[in-house]
Parts: structure tokens; sequence; C-alpha cells
């Protein structure tokens, strides 16, 4: 852990057209004080990995109105209307993976995998220019890892060294993703001292994260 | 009683003691309110929750707890919370006793279509792909027909869902079960004639010598 940031100093080091992989579901888990920072800043092009696009005004659909996306990997829009309105209009080009694949090439780009095999999408559109490979008798299609530049997470609990836990369905792709960024920066709801925080309780250890965003004022 | 509630109503009678089962947002999930506590059953929401339980008192609400639809939701004694790789590696591993889900078309093989409508919605499949893919069994909840036409098809012209064969359709007219040798007409609804049905249905349907009518919860 290299130290706490304010919003606006982590929303500077994050460049336009960055790749950014965001936790959350229907912007539950999302790091909210990130997003607004990087929408104050003005970001631009930006490739976005989450599972949803929220909706406008929560989590990463503050992203998609302010215009900052270029580009969505993400199994679901259709509670957002401003993005299928964009991807219409050509502004932004959304790619959609069924919300377990997600998880899993988000998983295979953390820990060092080709890929993962899944059943989940053969002989639907998802097949489309896909391998598929044969185990055992059963098809799979192929699933590329995913990677980022960043991974924006948010957390419960943060303590000093950056060991992360987390509340109730506010988990979801925080723990996966934290593998998967090349910075990794959290955003706590609090920060305790070290030992406050079990190391059974851990989800996230902290030598995988490397900023915490420092607590709201 | 309007048409949802009797479909919630005859697929909560598929749902059997000890059951892990997943419901999908909208009409799927009002079946939970017609499961007895007395059942034992846990419910998941594939955001990371095992033992959903129902909405909390106004105003106790916990953003931390939510359901795939965004809802606010509780837990019920016994709960887990898990992350997105853990929620879709019991959906896929076949640890899921059962889901049900909404559909757009199902058709004479008992292939779902439920995601996209191409050129006028894309919502994405979310965990739907997953879940059709990976349950021990797959219930489809939805009406007969939309505006006037069948949604039981011989072949749907609808984006597919998964190639899995579905288990059972539950529609306010019929109980539906697809199998390899076609759409076997199960039960009617209360009220409802074998006649009233096969004029409903676009789909060819395999008529038993016996169509009871469906008993409700």
């Amino acid at each position: 852990m290299k130290g706490a940031l304010t919003p606006a100093a982590a929303a500077q080091m994050i460049p336009d057209g960055a790749s950014l992989m965001i936790g959350g579901f229907m912007a539950v888990g999302t790091p909210e004080r990130m997003i607004d920072a990087l929408v104050a800043r003005g970001a631009r092009g930006l490739t976005v990995i989450g599972n949803d696009t929220a909706m406008p005004g929560k989590g990463i659909g503050k992203l998609i109105t302010a215009g900052a996306v270029a580009r969505v990997i993400t199994s679901h829009i259709g509670l957002n209307p401003e993005t299928q309105a964009k991807m219409i209009a050509g502004e932004i080009e959304v790619e959609l993976v069924p919300q377990g694949t997600l998880v899993e090439r988000i998983r295979a780009g953390g820990m060092g995998l080709g890929g993962v095999l899944t059943p989940t999408g053969l002989a639907t559109e998802v097949e489309d220019g896909k391998q598929v490979i044969e185990v055992d008798g059963k098809r799979f299609l192929l699933e590329t890892p995913l990677k980022a530049d960043f991974s924006l997470l948010a957390a419960w609990q943060a303590d000093y060294v950056g060991n992360l836990c987390y509340l109730l369905t506010a988990h979801n792709f925080n723990p996966v993703m934290a593998l998967a960024g090349r910075i990794v920066i959290a955003e706590p709801e609090s920060i305790v001292p070290v030992g406050v925080i079990a190391p059974d309780a851990v989800k996230t250890p902290g030598v995988l994260v490397d900023h915490l965003l420092i607590r709201a004022s | 009683m309007d048409a949802k509630t009797l479909i919630a109503r005859r697929v909560a009678q598929e749902i059997k003691p000890g059951m892990l089962v997943n419901l999908g947002i909208g009409l799927p999930s009002l079946v939970a309110s017609f499961v007895p506590a007395s059942l034992g059953v846990f419910f998941q929401a594939e955001n990371g929750v095992i033992g959903l339980g129902a909405r909390p008192p106004e105003g106790m609400e916990d953003p931390h707890l939510t359901d795939a639809g965004g809802s606010f939701v509780s837990a019920v004694p016994g709960a887990a919370s898990i992350d997105s790789a853990m929620s879709f590696g019991l959906i896929r591993g076949g640890h899921l006793d059962m889901t049900v889900l909404g559909g757009l078309q199902v058709d004479e093989a008992g292939h779902l279509a439920n995601w996209k409508v191409p050129g006028k919605m894309v919502p994405g499949m979310g965990g739907a792909m997953d879940l059709v893919t990976g349950a021990a069994r797959v219930v489809v909840a939805m009406q007969h027909a939309a505006k006037g036409a069948s949604k039981i098809v011989p072949r749907c012209t609808l984006p597919l869902t998964a190639m899995r064969r579905v288990n059972l359709i539950v529609t306010d007219l019929a109980v539906i079960e697809p199998t390899g040798a076609g759409l076997i007409l199960r039960e009617r609804a209360p009220g409802v004639s074998v006649d009233d049905i096969l004029a409903a249905t676009e789909a060819a349907l395999v008529i038993p010598d016996d169509v009871p009518e469906m008993t409700l919860s």
C-alpha cells in the first residue's frame, strides 16, 4: 500500500483513455466518490469494465451521463436508458458479456490464467467468433482474460496496510477485480488501525491495494 | 386474481423443501411470497446473497443489501453473503436447484429467448445465460401472449438465451412441459379450456387425455 489519496488526486492519476474495472452491482459496492472525482476532472475516452452501468445519477451511470466513457464491457445496461441511447447513437461501444463469464474473465486476468472454458453462451450470439473446445465430450466456449489499467473498488473497512472487507451484497465484483487492475484504488467507508480487521475477515489482502481514498470529510 | 399473481402462485408449487432457488427480477420475484418459510427454502440473488428475505420495514433499509434488481431486501437466519465469482460458481456449477425467469419466447424445442429484441431492446443478458445453462431446473414464468401474439412459438425468432431445453413453462393460461417429444400441455388455468389454450398458442402442443386444472399455493 502506497498511501491514501484524495479523490481528486486519484482522478488525476487516471489518464483519459484508461481502462477501468469498477466494482458494484446496480451501484451497490461502487466507489461513488472516486467516480464523482473522475466526472469533476472531465475524464474522457474511458473503457469501463463493470457488471452494469447502473442508472443515471448513480455509480457508473454518472460517468455515462458525463460523456466520459467510450467503451463498456458489461453484462447488463437495461436499467440505464442513457447507455442504450448512446450505444444506438454510436457514441459508446458496448460489449455484452454473460455475468458469470464476465466475472470469470476478470478472475482469469487477475489470476494469470489464459482464459476460461464455459458452457454459457454456446449456440447463442455469444458464441460468434469464439473458439469451441471439447473436454471429456462436453463443449465449452473459450473466453479470454480481462485486465485493466486501474481497478476502482468500494469496501466497507480498510486498515492502514490496505486490507479490505466488504458488507453483504456490496462484495460483488470488488474482490475479483482487486487482482486484475495494474493499479488498484479502494474507497473504504472507514479506515481502521491494523488489527481491527481480523485476518480471517480480510477478503482482499492489502498487498493487492495500491491506494486508499481518504475518508469523506 | 390478476395474471401475474396466478402465475406466481402456480410456480410456487414447484418449489420443494430445502431447495436453493434463484428468482429473476419482475414477475418471478413475486413467487417468494407464496413459499412458506416452513419449507426451509433459500433464495439466492445473483448479486451476492443466499437467504434473501422480504423488504425491510420503512426506514430500516441497508444500502449494502439489495436484490439483483437493486431493490432493498433483508436476509433470513442462515444467510450468507458471497462475491460474484462464488455466486456464478453456484449457478453454473449445478449447485442451484431451480431458477425462475421471465421469457419473451419459448419454442417447440424448449429453447428460451429472453434477453434481446434486435433493434428495439438490448438490455443485455445479465445472469440469464448462466442461469439457464447451469441451474438444475429452469422454470419460465410469463404471460401466455404479448400484445395478442403467442409467446410460445414453433421456433424462436429472437436471439436464444441458451441451447438448454427449459423444464417447465407456467403462464396465465397453462402449464407446459417441453420434452424431446414436443411441448406437453400439463395443466389448465382455472376456467380455461384446452381449446382456449390451443387457440392462444402458436406452437404445436401435445395434448394428453387428462389436462387437470392448476392447483395454486
